[in-house]
């Protein structure tokens, strides 16, 4: 059962990496990184299993940290939108030389 | 593990991975959200065949019903539900993510293989939840209570970012 879990977290994030190199939509960036934290949180609470119930704390204080990143980062992507009127990233060039 | 556990068990991966790739190829930011609530919920299902009760409820309590929330209103906050044009980046980056995740695959899968438990399972503990609460409000307090300030420091900066600005 850990064995199969492990695999099923694996793939998913990998899913939210392939998500993050392609697109191009800041909130669909966002998206995929929440999903990177929940295959992590698959993991450990497969991991919980065989090593006690520390995992399960651990994976309380990943959401909580994943709620304050969600609430910062689409603040920012509106404050963005106001700013340059799009959320695509790779029309936010100011920067880039 | 009888059968049944197992069907089910396996059922809620491939409802998690299906709803994972119908997320990360749609087009418009709102059926991607969706599909992203899906696979929380069958997340959350996976949580609870793997002896975490608690874990699971908060998945779709926090997850399902206050970030995708979140989601959704910035979605419909900056009108962005109608976009069909494809934002996919281009064919170079696109090989490029696709070597790099297989990359990735296989390294987590071959690191995942050494940890795998070379002996059975002990039996499930009885009451995992009063477990989780002692470990969270004895040894992890510290932690616990910071947690507290990350989200005050988060309110007043999601506040303050998302102002409309009457002076620049």
């Amino acid at each position: 059962m850990i064995a199969e879990a492990l695999i099923v977290s694996a793939i998913l994030f990998v899913i939210g990496v392939v998500g993050v190199l392609t697109r191009r939509n800041a909130i669909i960036l966002f998206m995929c990184a929440e999903l990177m934290l929940n295959a992590v949180n698959l993991t450990f609470v497969a991991m919980a299993k065989m090593h006690g119930v520390t995992g399960h704390v651990f994976v309380i204080m990943v959401m909580t940290i994943a709620a304050a990143e969600a609430a910062v980062g689409l603040a920012i992507v509106i404050s963005v939108f106001r700013q340059f009127g799009t959320v695509d990233m790779s029309a936010l060039r100011t920067l880039r030389g | 593990m009888n059968r049944f556990y197992e069907f089910q068990f396996y059922l809620f991966s491939l409802i998690a991975i299906a709803s994972a790739l119908l997320f990360v190829t749609r087009k418009s930011p709102v059926p991607a959200a969706l599909w992203l609530v899906n696979v929380m919920f069958a997340l959350s299902g996976l949580y609870v065949m793997l002896d975490a009760p608690f874990v699971g409820v908060i998945q779709v309590l926090v997850y399902a019903g206050a970030i995708m929330v979140v989601f959704v209103f910035v979605v419909m906050l900056l009108n962005l539900g109608r976009s069909e044009i494809s934002d996919l980046r281009g064919l170079g980056a696109r090989l490029g993510a696709g070597l790099v995740s297989l990359a990735l695959l296989a390294n987590l899968l071959v690191v995942q293989r050494d940890r795998l438990p070379r002996a059975g399972l002990a039996p499930a503990a009885e009451n995992v939840v009063t477990q989780v609460a002692a470990s969270l409000f004895t040894d992890y307090l510290v932690a616990f209570e910071l947690t507290s300030l990350v989200l005050l420091v988060a309110i007043v900066g999601a506040v303050l970012l998302a102002r409309k600005r009457v002076t620049v």
